[in-house]
């Protein structure tokens, strides 16, 4: 056992990874059909998709499997967390595209449309009606564009997700500690309690939307203000959606007896990942909804 | 069980299968090396279209927007499918070879690094046929031209959704390799310069590849979901577009060039044999160069319209850039200062790129100068510019890999005059391809258009020379590689008399496995050593 420890685990042949370019594939490709207005697109993006759980499944049920049978020393373990690490990394700077695109709007391009600047012709000449404010009720050119008839308010739903998001970050936090002092019966209600108020944000986000659709007729199509809140809100939404199914996972793993209080990288990468997805919340609550 | 530890570990599966599901460093640095030499050559095919068509004046093969899908796919098709593949290729056989670790860190996210990029290509290449034709507005997307493309649009965002993923999780596993595989002798600060370049790289990746995802998203939800991001109308800007664009795009610049560096820093004191100088500045240099990197983007903007501010603190940065730099010109001149230098074919590829990135580089400084951009922008002049730095740079720096590690890759050494004459006929034929493009540019011819005054006729006509001379040249490179694989002489484990690192001291060609102990550091087994 302990000659196999010493060594740095490098496994032999894999099937996943080509069976996951092959899904990504299809679903890209399907994707763009239906965009193009294609036939088949839609079916080959389920196909796709299909294929993508199947093989992420596949892989990190091998991992899991791998994990439980002790093929991993400690350099491997550290391998994880700083890949982990640069993964969230590169999630900040994805995140940072977008915020760049809002600030970008607020300080610099609504502005200049109104006619601040050097923007002061284009103000002149092509929109001299443009009142500049935000968030932005009233469009340059609201023939292309179908704007909001209200900003989403902070108070109420976000004020109260922002509540529900900072509270699971605590109830990870004891989780962890749980699972250090060897509490399982603690670590199995704080992932539980954390996972169900993810939920819960995922709901309320959910409802907001539609009020947001329905009442406020506040969507992407409705110039800049709609389209930042939109997609900030809306990929934030999907990532606290795929760090809900980490949970999930990381949940139905410690029911099963897996982790030790010394090993249990796949918690804390997923711990990480949940405070990852508060702090993008709490700019994004900051920036979008409030100020 | 050691018996079958061993016995697992050479296994190698036969047949072409093996290469799909394989684990190895070795395997797969080979696949992204070929893979990068693939699209070397369909690039290139669509630069002797591009050179044809500039042979003359006035229209003779293609029609306008044919030529514009060709400027455009032959630059995606350069950047993405040769250059950083290629390197990547080189990072994943050498550096587990040069710190002494087994294989990469994580050796199936390896794989599917590798293979997304043929499916990414594939979809990309494709659009060449869809209605509408490929993306014709240059690889640099701008709305609200890119907008504008056919059907091909789609598969153009999603063919870079996917090389960015490869990109990303490519570099990811080098960092990770570099930080958590070197054998414990190994502090950062005596890492091979290679291995130092390509962490930087690695990191610069991680934090410009997203943008990219980030930014193309936008372009699509532009298109087809009706946001404004690059929409005046409804309170977005294009121009935005192009700040974000840039933001990864500097970035990415260096990512094709560093690696570079490090190849060059490695082959010089070999064949100078002396250790390099400066070991430590280059270190602080290349890390200088990566935080630049991230605040000159707007010097591709001048003539966009911005500031005063923002024009003179983009200017100002962009030439902070030449100190870097020149401490690494400085650096491998001062290399080779009274060493015992010979001449064999990976040198002459170093020397090379010494003289001519430095003259990449000093047009760089020229076009740094905001009054002076506004002349040069747009121009031939840029073209010039940025294909001395990637041509005669990064891929002079890639053969000079090539020809350093082949050896040490297939065991066999290549045939040395082959090798030469490869070298000098590319090293004429470049410069008589793109050093008249200075002229041009600079009397003012625009680029990328398929037609031109009358008065540029003469020095396209040199170029395009230089151009057919150069990519028949390569032809040489494809026979000297197959020559070395089937009829080279056998080369030592050391092949180089001047060479260190731990990459010498396995068998060439190298074994399947290697370093699965880490292996203890010999004296004078290190690059940084004696400096």
């Amino acid at each position: 056992m302990s000659s196999v420890n010493d060594r740095y685990y490098v496994p032999h042949n894999s099937y996943w990874p080509i069976l996951g370019s092959i899904g990504l594939c299809a679903l890209f490709v399907g994707f763009a059909r239906v965009l193009t207005g294609e036939n088949i697109g839609s079916t080959l993006m389920v196909v796709g998709g299909l294929i993508m759980v199947l093989m992420l499944v596949g892989w990190f049920g091998t991992v899991i499997r791998e994990s439980q049978s002790g093929s991993y020393n400690q350099q491997v373990g550290r391998s994880f967390r700083w890949g982990m690490c640069w993964f969230i990394f590169s999630e900040v700077m994805f995140f940072g595209a977008f915020f760049a695109a809002l600030f970008y709007a607020r300080v610099l391009s609504v502005p200049w449309l109104g006619g601040e600047g050097s923007g002061f012709s284009t103000h002149l000449y092509v929109w001299p009606d443009f009142l500049a404010a935000w968030p932005l009720l009233q469009l340059p050119d609201p023939s292309q564009f179908d704007v909001a008839k209200a900003p989403m308010a902070a108070a109420g739903i976000p004020a109260l997700n922002t509540l529900i998001l900072l509270s699971s970050a605590a109830t990870v936090t004891w989780a962890h500690w749980g699972l250090k002092a060897g509490r399982r019966r603690q670590l199995i209600v704080g992932l539980a309690l954390t996972i169900a108020l993810g939920l819960l944000f995922l709901g309320l986000q959910a409802y907001e939307y539609r009020h947001a659709f329905t009442d406020l007729n506040l969507s992407i199509s409705s110039g800049i203000y709609g389209t930042t809140f939109i997609m900030l809100t809306g990929f934030h939404g999907l990532h606290v959606t795929v760090g809900a199914i980490m949970l999930m996972v990381i949940l139905g793993r410690s029911l099963a007896g897996h982790f030790t209080p010394l090993g249990h990288f796949a918690f804390e990468a997923s711990a990480w990942y949940w405070h990852f997805v508060d702090v993008v919340w709490l700019i994004l609550f900051t920036f979008v909804y409030w100020l | 069980m050691t018996d079958s530890i061993q016995a697992h570990a050479d296994e190698k599966p036969a047949g072409l299968w093996r290469w799909v599901v394989t684990t190895n460093h070795k395997d797969i640095g080979t696949l992204y090396l070929l893979f990068a030499l693939l699209m070397f050559f369909i690039g290139g095919t669509m630069s002797m279209v591009i050179r044809t068509e500039l042979f003359q004046p006035g229209l003779q093969f293609t029609d306008p927007l044919f030529f514009n899908q060709m400027t455009t796919m032959h630059a995606l098709v350069m950047i993405f499918g040769a250059v950083m593949p290629a390197f990547v290729g080189l990072a994943n056989w050498q550096i587990p070879l040069m710190i002494g670790a087994p294989d990469m860190a994580f050796p199936r996210m390896n794989n599917w690094s590798f293979w997304l990029l043929p499916f990414a290509f594939s979809m990309l290449l494709s659009t060449l046929f869809m209605p509408g034709g490929a993306p014709a507005g240059g690889w640099t997307m701008y709305p609200p031209l890119v907008l504008m493309t056919g059907d091909a649009f789609p598969y153009l965002i999603f063919s870079i959704h996917l090389m960015g993923l490869s990109s990303l999780m490519g570099a990811i596993n080098i960092i990770v390799t570099i930080l958590n595989m070197r054998t414990p002798d190994m502090p950062l600060m005596k890492m091979p310069l290679f291995v130092w370049t390509w962490l930087v790289t690695a990191f610069l990746l991680i934090a410009a590849m997203p943008v990219l995802a980030g930014v193309v998203t936008m372009l699509l939800t532009d298109r087809y979901f009706g946001s404004s991001f690059f929409n005046a109308a409804g309170g977005g800007d294009p121009v935005m577009f192009q700040h974000i664009f840039w933001f990864f795009g500097h970035p990415e610049v260096y990512i094709m060039i560093l690696p570079a560096f490090g190849v060059v820093s490695t082959i010089i004191p070999t064949f100078a044999r002396k250790p390099l100088f400066g070991y430590a500045s280059m270190v602080y240099a290349t890390a200088s160069i990566a935080f630049l990197s991230f605040i000159v983007w707007a010097h591709h903007m001048f003539t966009v319209g911005m500031p005063l501010v923002a024009e003179l603190f983009f200017m100002y940065s962009t030439m902070l850039i030449a100190i870097p730099t020149g401490v690494k010109i400085f650096n491998w001149v001062s290399t080779m200062w009274r060493g015992s230098m010979t001449f064999e074919t990976p040198m002459l590829w170093a020397i090379s790129f010494v003289v001519l990135f430095t003259i990449g580089g000093l047009s760089g400084v020229m076009l740094a100068i905001t009054p002076a951009d506004f002349q040069y922008q747009d121009t031939y002049f840029v073209v010039a510019h940025f294909h001395y730095v990637l041509v005669t740079g990064s891929v002079f720096g890639i053969f000079g890999a090539v020809y350093y590690w082949l050896p040490k890759w297939t065991g066999n050494m290549y045939n040395e005059r082959l090798g030469k004459i490869h070298f000098w006929c590319s090293v004429v034929f470049s410069n008589l391809l793109y050093f008249p493009q200075h002229f041009l540019g600079l009397a003012g011819m625009p680029r990328r258009i398929p037609d031109y005054a009358i008065q540029f006729t003469d020095w396209n006509q040199v170029s395009s020379i230089g151009g057919f001379g150069f990519g028949l040249s390569q032809l040489i490179f494809v026979y000297v590689v197959f020559h070395a694989i089937r009829a080279g002489r056998k080369a030592p484990a050391r092949v180089w008399d001047g060479a260190v690192g731990l990459e010498w001291s396995v068998p060439s060609p190298a074994p399947y496995h290697t370093f699965q102990e880490p292996p203890k550091l010999a004296d004078g087994q290190l690059q940084s050593e004696g400096v």
